[in-house]
């Protein structure tokens, strides 16, 4: 589904990617993880095309999305992201971001696009919110709603970028529940994220990264019970007894 | 379009000296009203900041009055209403014996005006001052008058220099209203040399090219200015 | 001090109103086109394609170095010759507040879009939305929110630049009252009124952008 071929890029001098190679095939879930500033966010945000490319190839469902004059929109709206900070359109009610998109990008008539979002907002819990705006919401809700607003154009795929770090940790549970949920209905899922109990819990394979490089990409038991590298059992120490 | 270019007329001695004349007396007066406007607005900003209801509620006064009031109109009070509303003698004198009376008022006129629009960026200036550090100030016993001289004005001052450099251009710019009561200054210069010549094109050309010779001027120096006044991680990008 | 007599202005109303409308008819129109087109200009200079940048920004630097009253005279002259017959002054006036405002609203606009944070433009980019449909839907609604107070107050300033087809002999309110001022032979009355209804009109403007802002500060 999503096949990323040594991939590497720089801003300026700077090298943030360093010949990324992995694959996430049809139905499973991979967690990257790595410390700040190890290229995790950068690398998922590649997969879609948010960030160009300097060098390799990524493509998604058959489609290349680093080739030149690739058709990004098209693309784009077959694969869902959810964000660190939300992003929901702030001047735009909760059933508004639902729909700008359906109406907008797959054409769909105001009464589909609203029963669909209806729909997946009842999903995710917020149905009686429907008529607020995303700063009436807290931190939990927004995301929660921001998943709804992925799944209204009907994803082959969902990108996840660190969506539970802006959070209080009151709220993480409820973006993670949906989040496990949707796992486990079969969505395609690869996931930026701290959360090891989340990647225990659904993740087929786990990415480690760091300076920019996939240093692990092994099966979720595998790297949990005996990480090969030096740095994955330091990031793990840290981050597990914590 | 139908026209007939002729460069050459910009260089005909007596069109090339009213453009000269013209580009002397914009200087003049621009330069003339940004010593007042500095001097005024520096006194004005800082009197709006000051923990004293009087002076702080006159300083806003004169800040609304100015700026509300569209400087053409504040030109022709000075320039026709003023000399009535005096005592009659000062009247007298205003209208018959002050030498140039246009740029005089002219550069009155302009330099409160502007006086108001820098008194904003003063005030605003000392506002973005972080509270703590008056407040540090105070508790090292510093005086008022020693916690602006020492604390507020320095920092603010280095703060205010990049909407000061809009304001110096504008000053520049402004300074062309001064043709309304009769000073020849460059615009007018050029509207009178389309007039006489028909070469409406080149005469504006002309002038056009003088003000952003004047505003690119302008911005080199305050840029060197900011450069030399920057504290170090304060402000802009470096440090 | 002379005797002053201020029943002028009285009996010379209808006549100041009549220049007062075609003052704020003139502002009102140059503050939609100059937002149209400053913002036109600002994606330009935020377009990424470096030859259409540079020209807005060079339009944009160009207006904002000269005086206002030169691009009045440049326009009055201009366009009779390039639509090959004269428009008459209001109409020439408003095409040159239009293309000197613009430049000034160009630089609001782009700070305005300048504010919406990038995440918001990967957001839309992530849904499929193009270009124009993220501009349209999601970056301007925010950019023009956000700048509304500074939007406003271009806007107060504008109507007073609007005094300045005095120049050019445009019947504004400006220009009524001096015509008032000259024939009456009451110039002082006549521009003291003058200044008391602008400072009104744009004192109640200031107070407004105050109150926009205090609410949009909570």
């Amino acid at each position: 589904m999503i096949d990323i071929h040594n991939i590497s890029k720089w801003y300026g001098e700077f090298r943030v990617l360093t010949d990324c190679t992995t694959k996430v095939s049809k139905g499973e879930v991979v967690v990257v993880c790595g410390p700040s500033g190890s290229g995790k966010s950068t690398l998922i945000k590649c997969v879609n095309g948010l960030e160009p490319i300097q060098q390799g190839q990524i493509h998604v469902d058959g489609a290349e999305v680093t080739a030149k004059g690739a058709d990004l929109t098209a693309l784009r709206s077959r694969i869902g992201m959810v964000f660190q900070h939300f992003e929901l359109y702030p001047h735009m009610s909760v059933l508004e971001n639902l729909c700008l998109a359906q109406e907008k990008v797959l054409k769909r008539s105001r009464t589909e696009a609203e029963e669909r979002a209806r729909a997946l907002l009842a999903r995710v819990g917020m149905s009686e919110h429907s008529t607020k705006y995303p700063s009436q919401l807290s931190g939990g809700q927004q995301q929660r709603i921001a998943i709804a607003r992925s799944l209204a154009m009907d994803p082959i795929a969902m990108l996840f970028d660190e969506p539970t770090s802006a959070l209080d940790p009151e709220m993480i549970k409820e973006v993670l529940d949906v989040m496990v949920e949707l796992a486990q209905e079969g969505m395609t899922m690869m996931v930026v994220t701290h959360e090891m109990g989340f990647a225990r819990k659904v993740a087929d394979r786990v990415i480690f990264m760091d300076v920019g490089a996939i240093v692990e990409d092994r099966p979720t038991a595998d790297f949990f019970d005996n990480p090969e590298s030096e740095r994955a059992k330091d990031f793990l120490s840290k981050i597990l007894n914590h | 379009m139908d026209y007939n270019w002729n460069w050459s007329v910009l260089l005909e001695e007596q069109y090339l000296d009213w453009l000269i004349s013209g580009f002397g007396w914009t200087i003049a007066v621009a330069l003339s009203a940004w010593c007042i406007a500095i001097v005024i607005g520096a006194l004005v900003g800082v009197g709006r900041t000051v923990p004293n209801r009087l002076i702080s509620t006159l300083c806003t006064a004169y800040v609304e009055l100015f700026r509300n009031i569209p400087l053409l109109v504040q030109m022709f009070i000075w320039y026709f209403a003023v000399p009535e509303m005096v005592p009659e003698d000062m009247g007298r004198w205003m209208k018959r014996d002050m030498p140039n009376p246009e740029f005089v008022t002219a550069v009155v006129a302009l330099g409160l005006y502007t006086a108001s629009r820098i008194a904003e960026q003063v005030r605003a200036g000392i506002e973005t001052v972080p509270p703590g550090l008056s407040a540090a100030g105070k508790a090292h016993g510093l005086s008022l008058s020693q916690i602006y001289r020492y604390i507020l004005l320095p920092i603010s001052f280095r703060l205010i220099v990049p909407p000061l450099t809009s304001e110096f251009l504008t000053v520049f710019k402004n300074s062309s209203l001064a043709l309304t009561i009769g000073l020849l200054e460059l615009t007018a210069q050029s509207q009178q040399i389309a007039e006489y010549t028909f070469q409406g094109f080149e005469a504006f050309t002309a002038a056009t090219v003088i003000y952003v010779c004047i505003a690119l001027l302008a911005t080199v120096i305050m840029i060197l200015l900011e450069k030399y006044t920057r504290i170090p991680g304060y402000v802009g990008k470096e440090g | 001090m002379a005797d002053f007599d201020f029943n002028v202005v009285w009996s010379s109303l209808p006549f100041l109103w009549e220049g007062l409308q075609l003052s704020l008819w003139l502002t009102f129109l140059s503050i939609i086109g100059g937002i149209v087109l400053g913002t036109l200009l600002a994606l330009a200079r935020l377009s990424g394609i470096a030859p259409l940048a540079l020209l807005a920004a060079t339009y944009v630097n160009l207006l904002r170095s000269v005086p206002l009253i030169l691009v009045i005279f440049w326009f009055f002259f201009l366009v009779p010759l390039v639509i090959g017959r004269p428009i008459g002054s209001f109409y020439s006036a408003l095409i040159a507040f239009v293309m000197f405002e613009a430049a000034y609203y160009s630089e609001i606009m782009r700070a305005g879009i300048q504010s919406v944070r990038k995440g918001q433009v990967h957001a839309g980019q992530s849904t499929g939305l193009g270009y124009w449909q993220i501009q349209r839907y999601i970056v301007l609604p925010q950019a023009f929110r956000n700048m509304i107070p500074i939007l406003v107050t271009q806007g107060i300033i504008l109507f007073q630049d609007t005094s300045l087809v005095f120049v050019v002999s445009l019947r504004d309110f400006m220009t009524a009252s001096s015509i008032v001022a000259r024939t009456e032979g009451r110039l002082v009355e006549m521009y003291l009124f003058a200044a008391v209804v602008y400072f009104i009109i744009c004192f109640s403007g200031s107070m407004l952008v105050r109150s926009l802002k205090n609410r949009m500060a909570t």
